[in-house]
């Protein structure tokens, strides 16, 4: 697999707190990284520097370099618009805006200069397709987004990311306000959606990361403990570390 | 009492007349827990029987008054002249001078108002935050009858320098002045409504490339909106009320015009002129500050429940 | 490589530089009340600076400038203060009491709050239309220091209200329940677990709606403090003056003499009131540490 995103000596201060200590990570393209790892250990840190959403905390102060197909996205050249255009994110909490299932996902697409109907119309229909929502809501696009069910809104707005067109999509544990059936159908859509996106995410549950992911990292307090296929990071621990967490000793 | 004191005499009391159980009566219901509730009551009851005073002090009045004058011809006269015979109660004079100061003061603080809540709740570092919100209270508290000398000595003077066929008082000067007078009503108020937008939408929209002005123009105002229209509405009903700026730099000559150059009236001046001569009580111009009060209050009233019908019906759920 | 170069370029700098050039109009639409604020205190204290003498503290209003002060006004204003604080503190504080801790849910629960936040926004001239009215003609308290502290009492009482009823309502839950859990009874409970967290936000909201009132000139107007009073009131129903009333007066007069005297009481006036300010924001910040 060829690597896509690269992660060298990356740190990060916020204020006084060092929140992520000298990582280093390869991250393949066209498949499912996830991160693990206790709350506070720097995991959900890391997937929001990927996208710069970092840079409007105040006090946050990163050193190292992150490159994306080469470009180093923390180099003057690079404006973030271009870069969240490249990078869609998906939240904890499912966030539409209160605007219509159509006006959400047109919203980025307009954004990015695209006015004609007939163009948004398409770009609609296939996120939605893209995001499983279509059989669901084709009927009743103008309605609110907020009439759909938590599960829909989460799939609306992973629609919503994939209607500008990304490479990568981030995931910030966005199955962990959901029922579990909704979490499955969410599960199966990322395995579809890697064939086309590199997707890396973030979750607290270790089973979700064994069941969909392709490779792992384990994250503790601001560092990568262990970096590996999942197969052989949840059969074959190197790290006694590693070990003691997905055995459920801690954390 | 002390600690160890308690549980004994406790016991003495439950033991002697029932036995082993206990008592949970009260042995004396405290005088607060009756008394209290009522009296408190009756502080609140205050702000009622204000609004009753209000209410029935104009109304009085003002029935006094169209018995003299019908309410149709006071309500559509074109001419106010109630100490220059012929005497004629037209309301409509002071209703345009009211209104002219009004439209000039929304020209000037809704814009105004709303650019600085963008930019306070948007794009403004919390250390600029700090230091110009108390700036814009302190320039919310400063009294009306200073904004009046503002006006008078040095906005007015200013504006002749540009038209210089502008008279002493007028009504663009006094406009201005309310203007910026409700500038930080305007501003905290919308402030208030979008910093109650959730981060989450905010952030919704960055991860898909949107800057820093489309996500306050296309996702903070429109989900804030009933807040800001009720913010504006609020505004405009202030200026209505604003009274001592207009008595001050705006005149005393009720004449229907649309010009700002010229020398108007409000509504609230007139009231102001009229107390300033010592009125007999029952004389019809008496009368008149009461009919001219009733309108006033009518008009804030309306306004002021509009705001709160806006603000509470159009709120978006997030 | 050229994953984050085949944008559109040109439509994104075209987005940024709005951004930018909006960005300036925003900083400018908010410095505009930051300059206003300092002009006109450069302007009252060019114009008042050459009449902030003793003269000022010490005399009373005379029909020439150079002999004029406003010891009577201040005065005046002090008194109202001191009649007007208590009676709207007890009043303003009890009924938002009684709307956070006592009232019933019900329909006149709901038309007392309305009717308060409507009150709020009722001209202030109107309330002198009211003390004229009620105070002044039919109590026939005349045009007395009683009947325009009632006034501005009446005036002031919905600001208090409702920012006593935000500083009760901020009073954790569980401030109440352990209390209770304590076998106190309500008025216990109101009285010694609930106020005393309020109390510094209700202070505040105290001091900053005294600051209104004496700032207030239209009502006093209304009710006739207008008279020239060339005495300090000695009791509840002697006339009097007040210090927005006194500029008022000064400002009305033609001559420049006065308006340097207008500009001297403004400066005054606006002394007393930052002060109020200050204080006022210096006790909500222990508040908001405290928590």
């Amino acid at each position: 697999m060829q690597t896509l995103i690269e992660i060298s000596n990356l740190n990060l201060y916020y204020s006084s707190v060092h929140a992520l200590k000298n990582v280093s990570l390869s991250i393949p393209e066209k498949a499912i990284t996830a991160f693990i790892g206790p709350s506070g250990c720097g995991k959900s840190t890391l997937l929001r520097t990927m996208n710069r959403m970092n840079d409007m905390i105040p006090g946050t102060r990163i050193e190292g370099k992150l490159t994306i197909g080469g470009t180093d996205i923390y180099s003057n050249e690079v404006d973030v618009e271009t870069l969240r255009k490249k990078v869609g994110m998906v939240f904890q909490q499912p966030n539409p805006f209160p605007k219509s299932i159509y006006d959400n996902i047109a919203y980025g697409p307009r954004l990015h200069g695209i006015r004609n109907k007939k163009q948004l119309d398409e770009i609609v229909e296939s996120s939605l397709r893209a995001a499983a929502l279509w059989d669901e809501v084709k009927d009743h696009l103008k309605r609110s987004a907020l009439s759909i069910s938590g599960g829909q809104q989460q799939r609306l707005c992973i629609a919503r990311a994939l209607a500008v067109n990304p490479d990568i999509l981030l995931m910030d544990e966005a199955t962990s306000a959901l029922d579990p059936i909704s979490t499955l159908k969410i599960e199966e859509l990322t395995q579809e959606l890697k064939n086309r996106y590199t997707i890396v995410m973030v979750t607290h549950n270790m089973h979700q990361a064994a069941r969909v992911s392709d490779q792992t990292a384990f994250f503790l307090n601001g560092e990568v403990v262990e970096h590996a296929d999942t197969e052989k990071l949840f059969s074959n621990p190197s790290d006694q570390r590693t070990e003691d967490y997905i055995s459920g000793r801690f954390g | 009492m002390s600690m160890p004191t308690l549980p004994a005499s406790k016991a003495k009391r439950g033991r002697t007349d029932a036995g082993s159980t206990y008592s949970f009566k009260n042995e004396k219901k405290s005088l607060a827990d009756t008394v209290m509730p009522l009296l408190l009551f009756l502080c609140a009851a205050v702000s009622i029987l204000t609004t009753i005073g209000i209410v029935v002090t104009l109304l009085t009045e003002t029935y006094h008054f169209f018995r003299e004058i019908p309410i149709f011809e006071f309500l559509t006269g074109r001419k106010w002249s109630p100490l220059i015979p012929p005497v004629s109660y037209g309301i409509l004079p002071l209703l345009s001078g009211t209104l002219l100061i009004t439209v000039i003061a929304c020209i000037v603080a809704i814009p105004i108002g709303l650019a600085s809540a963008i930019y306070l709740s948007e794009y403004a570092p919390s250390s600029v935050r700090r230091v110009v919100k108390p700036i814009l209270e302190v320039l919310a508290g400063v009294p009306t009858i200073v904004y009046g000398y503002f006006a008078l000595t040095l906005v007015t003077p200013l504006l002749r320098e540009i038209f210089p066929q502008m008279g002493v008082f007028n009504a663009l000067s006094a406009g201005i002045v309310v203007g910026i007078m409700i500038i930080p009503m305007v501003c905290s108020l919308s402030e208030d409504a979008m910093s109650a937008v959730p981060r989450s939408l905010r952030d919704g929209a960055y991860a898909l490339g949107a800057t820093r002005l489309e996500v306050a123009l296309r996702i903070v105002v429109p989900a804030a909106f009933s807040g800001i229209v009720a913010s504006a509405v609020l505004a405009f009903s202030r200026a209505i009320g604003e009274t001592m700026i207009v008595t001050v730099a705006a005149g005393s000559t009720p004449k229907l015009t649309a010009n700002p150059l010229e020398s108007i009236q409000t509504m609230t001046a007139y009231i102001v002129q009229v107390s300033l001569g010592d009125t007999p009580r029952g004389s019809l111009e008496y009368g008149s500050i009461f009919a001219v009060g009733m309108t006033l209050f009518v008009i804030t009233f309306l306004l002021n429940i509009l705001a709160q019908y806006v603000a509470r019906r159009f709120r978006e759920e997030y | 490589m050229g994953v984050l170069q085949d944008a559109n370029r040109k439509q994104i700098a075209g987005r940024r530089r709005l951004d930018f050039a909006l960005h300036l109009l925003f900083v400018a639409a908010t410095s505009v009340g930051v300059v206003v604020l300092m002009a006109l205190l450069v302007d009252i204290l060019i114009d008042g600076a050459s009449r902030l003498q003793p003269d000022l503290f010490n005399q009373y209003p005379s029909r020439r400038a150079s002999q004029a002060g406003m010891k009577s006004a201040i005065v005046g204003s002090l008194y109202m203060l001191v009649i007007m604080a208590p009676l709207s503190f007890v009043l303003g504080v009890g009924a938002a009491i009684y709307l956070e801790e006592y009232a019933p849910k019900n329909r006149l629960t709901r038309l007392i709050q309305l009717n308060i936040s409507t009150l709020a926004g009722v001209p202030s001239i109107v309330y002198g239309i009211l003390g004229l009215a009620i105070f002044v003609r039919a109590m026939q308290l005349d045009r007395s220091l009683l009947a325009g502290a009632l006034t501005m009492t009446l005036l002031v009482l919905p600001i208090i209200i409702v920012s006593s009823q935000e500083a009760i309502r901020a009073v954790p839950r569980s401030r109440r329940e352990a209390s209770f859990a304590l076998g106190a009874n309500k008025w216990q409970t109101v009285a010694r677990a609930v106020l005393p967290s309020a109390f510094p936000g209700i202070l505040t909201g105290v001091i900053l709606a005294m600051s209104r009132a004496i700032g207030e000139t239209a009502p006093l107007v209304m009710i006739g403090a207008m008279t020239y009073v060339a005495f300090l009131p000695n009791d509840l129903l002697d006339s009097f003056t007040v210090m927005p009333i006194q500029i008022y007066n000064w400002i009305a007069r033609p001559q420049a003499e006065f308006r340097e005297l207008a500009a001297a009481g403004i400066v005054v006036l606006l002394a007393v009131l930052l002060l109020m300010n200050f204080a006022a924001i210096l006790l909500r910040n222990k508040y908001n540490k405290k928590v």
